[in-house]
């Protein structure tokens, strides 16, 4: 029997590789509180029996790529009261979204066999250009206590404690040694949002920018910087084309090393 | 003042031990001199020093077999005295609310061993901030009240050091237990000794130490007097306080804010910024809560949001804030300055924004110079 005062989650896979959603069953020391709390109405990675809609929380990973994705993200706007995107396809266009740099015919020429099946949109968008987003997880992959956050503060009807600082603010509170400053390491880490907890610098590595932009990131200055250090056009215009190469504040800071 | 010759200095780190205090002293990382709980004088970063400007930091070795040849790295005592992130207290759900979950942390007795002295002053401020007035904050009170501090003066100051225009150093002069001044002279390696506590006192008389002699008082006194003519940087501080709260409007903050990364790393390794964030975490069932506190930055938007928005938008009136809070409101609201002189904020900002520079054209009212300029940031395309 179904407990019908638990909530619905419902988790939507649009063009993504699973990485994100997958961050959901590798929760496993959660996964039984979590449904105690909520009932997963509809995540067809973890079970093929789906409950209907609406879903009092959607989780929403991938990019809309082909004119199907976009038609059925409507669908699932409408079926969701509260709808959340997780991870960089959803957030950004994803790794996916190098193809909106670049001719994506020539691409499906050079990739499949037979290109006349392949349909597909000429951009990878995020899902906040065709729906209004209630909250948008940052991270290629997202962090996994960070999805259990943004859940447990839905069920306990608190703002999620998700900062969208930088990830120096994660580095100095671990009490890591700037790479850029002692290493003369490129990092994208000022200009980048919290929420790896500050990975790659702990490795003596500079950050990728997974997460994507920060608040308030001043991408020409640190270029700048990086060309100081060394940095070439091409080394910036690879840089920020990654993971969140089409958020905005990253697209128009790699065009602009591209000239 | 007494002298301790340098291999004896593991007698001194030993009675420490003996009266339970955990060490904690600069230690080699990474490529940097930090801070860390160590065991003995081997641990220490014997023979290193490092080379700080503007957004840059080289370690070195130095082969002079000095055990405080260098200056400051980019951790400090606050991380132990405001950790970056502090329980204050854990819940759980009961028939009527919540009930507090009673805790006994014990909280370690800390040796500190090799404070500067601006870190002195440095705790000097957090000490005001925490302990004086109508609150005090019993987290920080029970991390400091066991604190022992064993200071060591610089006499090798680095390229972003500018204690002595804030009259912050190089010389140890109050706040701690016990203060060593590392000399090198004819052949000899020894350290002066100065006490500043009962508690500093009763460990010395443990150790026997002899009186310094003449000669050995005026080596350590030289070895000081030379540091202070030897600062890396400078920064003119008559009537600054005043100057800056009319600089307000001052074309320069756009300049900068132009370099800004609003990254708020140059909060976090300050060793008086002591802004934080309360965090209230919630298990999925919401049968337990806990509340945190971590270290903010006046450079997140989320510091300035109030009811209705944020009210720094701008990195402008961030960078301002910061600049002037530490060097021209922290006097009217803690009657002193905010800022001792110990370079780090120069140092590690990873874009070499540095605070002596900008007060230096902020106060001349020259808008066109600054530094960086050469190096060429260019405007804005988006
Ligand atoms: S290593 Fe990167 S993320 Fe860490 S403080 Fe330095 S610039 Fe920031
Ligand atoms: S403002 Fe800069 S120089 Fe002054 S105490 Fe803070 S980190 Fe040190
Ligand atoms: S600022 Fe002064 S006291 Fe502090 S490390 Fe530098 S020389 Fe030493
Ligand atoms: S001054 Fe430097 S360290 Fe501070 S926020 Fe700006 S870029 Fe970051």
């Amino acid at each position: 029997m179904r407990d019908k005062s638990k909530p619905k989650l419902a988790v939507w896979k649009f063009s993504s590789c699973d990485g994100c959603q997958l961050s959901l069953l590798d929760c496993e020391d959660e996964l039984l509180d979590l449904a105690s709390k909520i009932e997963i109405a509809n995540f067809p990675e973890a079970s093929r029996a789906v409950v209907k809609g609406p879903y009092e929380l959607s989780l929403v990973e991938g990019s809309i790529s082909t004119p199907h994705d976009a038609q059925r993200i409507q669908e699932v706007r409408r079926q969701s009261k509260f709808l959340v995107t997780i991870g960089a396809c959803a957030t950004a266009g994803g790794i996916q979204a190098l193809r909106n740099f670049a001719d994506v015919a020539e691409f499906a020429r050079y990739v499949y066999a037979a290109p006349q099946y392949i349909e597909t949109l000429s951009n990878s968008t995020p899902i906040a250009y065709h729906v209004f987003v209630d909250f948008e997880l940052r991270g290629c992959p997202i962090n996994k206590a960070q999805l259990v956050e943004v859940i447990g503060a839905f069920l306990n009807n608190r703002r999620p404690n998700v900062p969208h600082y930088s990830v120096c603010m994660e580095c100095k509170r671990r009490g890591t040694i700037c790479v850029m400053v002692a290493q003369g390491i490129p990092c994208l880490g000022p200009v980048t949002h919290a929420g790896c907890g500050a990975l790659c610098p702990a490795y003596r590595r500079g950050c990728y920018g997974c997460f994507g932009p920060m608040e308030t990131p001043n991408t020409v200055a640190l270029s700048s910087r990086w060309k100081e250090l060394g940095a070439a056009n091409a080394d910036l215009v690879r840089a920020y084309r990654t993971f969140n190469a089409f958020s905005e504040v990253f697209r128009k800071e790699s065009v602009a090393h591209e000239r | 003042m007494f002298v301790l010759r340098h291999a004896r200095l593991d007698d001194l780190l030993d009675a420490l031990k003996r009266r339970g205090f955990t060490l904690v002293g600069p230690v080699v990382r990474d490529g940097a001199i930090v801070y860390d709980v160590i065991a003995s004088s081997s641990d220490l970063p014997i023979g290193y020093t490092h080379q700080q400007d503007a957004g840059s930091y080289h370690l070195i070795e130095a082969h002079d077999g000095a055990f405080f040849g260098y200056t400051v790295g980019p951790h400090s005592w606050k991380q132990y005295l405001n950790p970056p992130r502090t329980r204050l207290w854990k819940a759980k759900g009961s028939a009527n609310g919540f009930e507090i979950v009673q805790e006994n942390a014990n909280v370690p007795r800390y040796a500190f061993i090799g404070v500067r002295a601006c870190e002195l002053n440095a705790i000097a401020i957090l000490d005001r901030v925490f302990l004086q007035g109508s609150a005090v904050d019993f987290e920080y009170r029970r991390r400091r009240e066991h604190a022992f501090i064993l200071a060591v003066d610089c006499t090798r100051p680095g390229g972003t050091c500018f204690c002595a225009s804030m009259n912050a150093g190089p010389q140890a002069r109050s706040g701690f237990d016990l203060a060593l001044t590392e000399v090198f002279d004819n052949g000899e390696h020894y350290f002066t000794v100065v006490c500043g506590s009962e508690r500093g006192d009763e460990v010395l008389g443990e150790l026997c130490l002899e009186e310094a002699s003449e000669p050995e008082r005026q080596a350590a006194k030289h070895s000081i007097e030379e540091a202070g003519r030897h600062m890396g940087r400078k920064m003119e501080t008559a009537g600054l306080a005043e100057l800056l709260a009319s600089r307000v409007e001052h074309p320069h903050w756009e300049v900068v804010a132009k370099r800004c990364l609003t990254c708020g790393n140059c909060t976090l390794v300050c060793p008086t910024c002591f802004c934080s964030n309360v965090e209230d975490v919630t298990d999925l069932a919401g049968a337990f809560a806990e509340r945190w506190r971590t270290w903010d930055s006046c450079f997140t938007l989320d510091y300035s949001y109030i009811h209705g928005g944020n009210v720094r938008k701008t990195a402008v009136s961030r960078y301002r804030q910061w600049l002037t809070h530490k060097l021209s409101s922290w006097h009217s609201q803690f009657e002193m300055s905010g800022c001792v002189g110990c370079g780090r904020c120069i140092t590690w900002c990873p874009v070499g924004i540095d605070l002596t520079e900008e007060v230096r054209v902020l106060r001349d009212g020259a808008t066109a110079v600054t530094i960086g300029t050469e190096k060429g940031v260019p405007d804005a395309k988006h």
